[in-house]
């Protein structure tokens, strides 16, 4: 079971571009037909100096490229099989352009035991900066993890 | 979204989204790079206890954040959060809506604070959450 030891446990940093056809794909997938994300012409009109990304695309920049998207969990010993998402908020300080190198630096802010024991909540946050060291947004998220618990 | 006389009570955001599908959620785990079994394979979902594959929690979250920047211009989001509730199973028809319920000023600009839901077509909520857009 996580304990407490976890607390600021960071794990490598991920880097990712923001590619403009896995970005097409995430669009289609979800039907998201805003010329904003579609349309240069548009998102210059909109106010951006390139094609924005829509707003949990942070989330899937984190995981798309990585060798082991779920390292955190594995060097936590965590089954994925126990694992639920509770919570997850993104802050946006700068715009994120089609284009741009992320890099996201996640670390362990908080563990809280649940239920008695039952369910372990995981708080992971993790700053993410541009090409040119802009901090574009902070990202946070709680991972609920079903411990096994003898009956 | 007019800006000027947007008041707290306002329902801003509403959208209706077609059946998730086994299909959906193939196209979602490759567009993500989400790619826990839970969601796609169904042996693996049976073994973990559920009776099925299930929507990703994210996956939700993207068509809510797709009904808020339909109400609300990309550039005007500032922050964007949700809890998730309930499990979204498949065939779930999501209506994703959002309501304003407070308007302050931060960082020298007027800003609304929205409260936002995902529901299933039974009326469950799958998702609640905010959104602090600038107006």
């Amino acid at each position: 079971m996580v304990d407490q030891s976890a607390v600021g446990r960071s794990f490598t940093p991920v880097t990712a571009r923001v590619e403009p056809g896995r970005l097409r794909y995430f669009l289609n997938t979800l039907g998201e037909e805003n010329p904003t994300y579609r349309d240069a012409d548009a998102a210059r009109a909109a106010g951006f100096t390139g094609m924005p990304v829509p707003p949990t695309y942070l989330f899937c920049l984190e995981m798309m490229d990585v060798d082991d998207p779920f390292e955190m969990f594995s060097a936590l010993g965590i089954d994925l099989a126990r694992v639920l998402h509770g919570e997850q908020s993104f802050v946006y300080h700068a715009p994120v352009l089609v284009g741009d190198t992320l890099t996201f630096r996640p670390r362990v802010a908080s563990v809280t035991d649940k239920k008695g024991g039952a369910m372990t909540l995981i708080g992971i946050r993790c700053e993410v900066t541009n090409q040119d060291g802009v901090h574009v947004a902070d990202t946070a998220r709680t991972i609920v993890v079903r411990n096994e618990v003898a009956s | 979204m007019a800006s000027a006389d947007i008041k707290a009570g306002d329902r801003i955001v509403h959208k209706v989204f077609p059946p998730i599908t086994r299909h959906t959620l193939a196209l979602y785990c490759g567009a993500s790079g989400d790619h826990n079994p839970i969601h796609v394979d169904i042996d693996f979902a049976k073994a973990a206890g559920f009776p099925d594959v299930f929507a990703h929690g994210m996956l939700v979250m993207a068509y809510l954040g797709q009904a808020l920047t339909d109400a609300v211009p990309p550039s005007r989001l500032r922050s964007f959060a949700t809890r998730f509730v309930a499990i979204t199973q498949l065939g779930a028809r999501l209506t994703c809506e959002g309501t304003v319920t407070e308007l302050f000023a931060e960082n020298g600009e007027r800003r609304a604070r929205l409260a936002l839901t995902a529901r299933d077509d039974r009326g469950e909520v799958k998702l609640e959450g905010s959104a602090i857009v600038a107006l």
